[in-house]
């Protein structure tokens, strides 16, 4: 397999990309880390004129603390923030999740920027900027616009970003104190696209649960916020009638499809177990959970 | 239309090669065909077997997943890298020689290079440590037993240098 020919620019600046974008945009396709991308051109099913290259836009490659949060830079690589300590420290789902996706060799290649960009609903970034309301930086001709994961995915791998428009940076807010996460995921092999992914996020009061969040991947055309499970939960002693009443609106509100890797009732089964699990885990993480600072 | 070359300019295994690439040419096929370093073998080209792993200035990747003219200056280290011919094998090949860790040796060139960064991070891991590192380079021979013993055994023999 060799992808069909086309035209290859590399840019050192967002600047040099956005003018490339704006003279070729529908033409053209933006090259991050390219380990969704490649397979996509080695496989010919996608065939654009012309690849713009931002492996070398060094601008875009960061991860600092900013406005009560962490901002990386789209070209960071996943490995890159699976090793940082303030994304252990500040953003705990994403340090979780960051394990699970791909392989370490896919990881020392491919960028956070990217993978959500790419809005693979089975992909684990997208269900973690969903499930903490992480807000992506898009840039384009018009100027700079601030979006939240909710209104940046539309469908399987479509955003709501036009041809002319560069996803640059992707900001979660820091984990408020008494705040558990736990990222859980079933595949037929570790690295590979799961079968159903879960984040969870549950910051208590007392004991109760003052806030609760739920994202889930592979159960619809994008990541899946099960915002009435998370209602039912806001309120209640966390115990474990209380998570299995959440689990179980879940599977009743996911309508997941059927495929080559699952069945949907398959799916719904697991989402129900995984968002149970998860739960569990997030409440035994906020209990411990020391105070956090930026 | 068939776009123009470029040049670029790249390191492979300490040798400094000024060639001529088509935009679309993988890195893996240039290795190959163009250097003639067919110890990087291609299996699934979609990144999934991760036969074809090189290291990419010291980070494992998929070369299936490169562009040529994406390593234009960059520092690669294939198979052919790790122990010159005439002089002795790196320690993990001696581990992988020692404990039967391949059988055909197809996806072996890209299991070596997976091992080595994993031992630099993780220079004495645990066997879950070790399978998850792994997890990423596809073996039908071996049942990859063999292949975590080579790995443990690895650890070992860099352990005394």
């Amino acid at each position: 397999m060799k992808p069909a020919a086309f035209e290859y620019v590399a840019v050192r600046t967002t600047e040099e990309a956005l003018a490339e974008l704006a003279r070729d945009g529908q033409d053209a396709r933006l090259l991050a880390g390219g380990q969704s991308l490649m397979p996509i051109l080695n496989m010919r099913l996608a065939t654009p004129r012309r690849l713009i290259d931002l492996n070398r836009v060094g601008e875009l490659a960061y991860i600092r603390a900013h406005d009560g949060g962490v901002a990386i830079g789209a070209m960071t690589r996943q490995r890159a923030v699976e090793k940082s300590a303030l994304v252990a420290r500040c953003v705990p789902l994403l340090a979780d999740a960051m394990p699970w996706v791909g392989h370490f060799q896919i990881r020392n290649r491919g960028t956070i920027g990217g993978s959500l960009a790419h809005a693979d609903p089975a992909a684990e970034l997208p269900a973690v900027a969903a499930c903490l309301d992480a807000r992506v930086t898009v840039r384009g001709p018009a100027g700079t616009r601030t979006l939240t994961a909710d209104q940046l995915y539309w469908t399987y791998l479509t955003t709501t970003l036009a041809p002319t428009e560069i996803l640059t940076e992707v900001w979660f807010p820091t984990a408020p104190s008494r705040t558990g996460h736990a990222w859980l995921e079933f595949a037929r092999r570790h690295g590979d696209y799961a079968l159903v992914g879960v984040a969870a996020a549950i910051m208590l009061e007392e004991d109760s649960v003052a806030e609760a969040r739920l994202a889930l991947t592979g159960v619809g055309a994008r990541p899946v916020r099960a915002r009435d499970a998370e209602r039912r939960l806001v309120g209640r002693r966390p115990d474990d009638a209380a998570l299995a009443d959440a689990a179980e609106r879940v599977k009743q509100v996911t309508e997941p499809q059927s495929d080559i890797h699952a069945t949907a009732e398959y799916r719904r089964h697991l989402a129900g177990v995984l968002t149970l699990r998860a739960l569990r885990l997030a409440v035994a993480r906020a209990r411990q959970a020391p105070p956090v600072t930026t | 239309m068939i776009p123009p070359e470029i040049a670029i300019t790249v390191r492979v295994n300490e040798r400094d090669y000024v060639e001529r690439v088509a935009p679309r040419l993988l890195l893996s096929d240039f290795l190959r065909h163009q250097l003639g370093l067919t110890g990087t073998h291609v299996g699934c080209e979609h990144g999934v077997c991760g036969a074809c792993t090189v290291l990419l200035d010291g980070a494992a990747v998929r070369s299936c997943l490169l562009l040529a003219v994406q390593a234009d200056g960059a520092r690669i280290t294939t198979v052919e890298g790790l122990a010159r011919d005439g002089e002795p094998l790196h320690p993990v090949q001696e581990a992988f020689r020692e404990m039967h860790g391949l059988q055909c040796g197809f996806c072996t060139p890209g299991v070596l290079l997976s091992a080595v960064e994993l031992l630099r991070d993780t220079p004495h891991p645990d066997d879950a440590t070790i399978r998850r590192g792994l997890a990423g380079n596809l073996c039908r021979c071996t049942g990859y037993q063999n292949i975590v013993r080579a790995v443990r055994r690895a650890a070992e023999l860099l352990d005394r240098r």
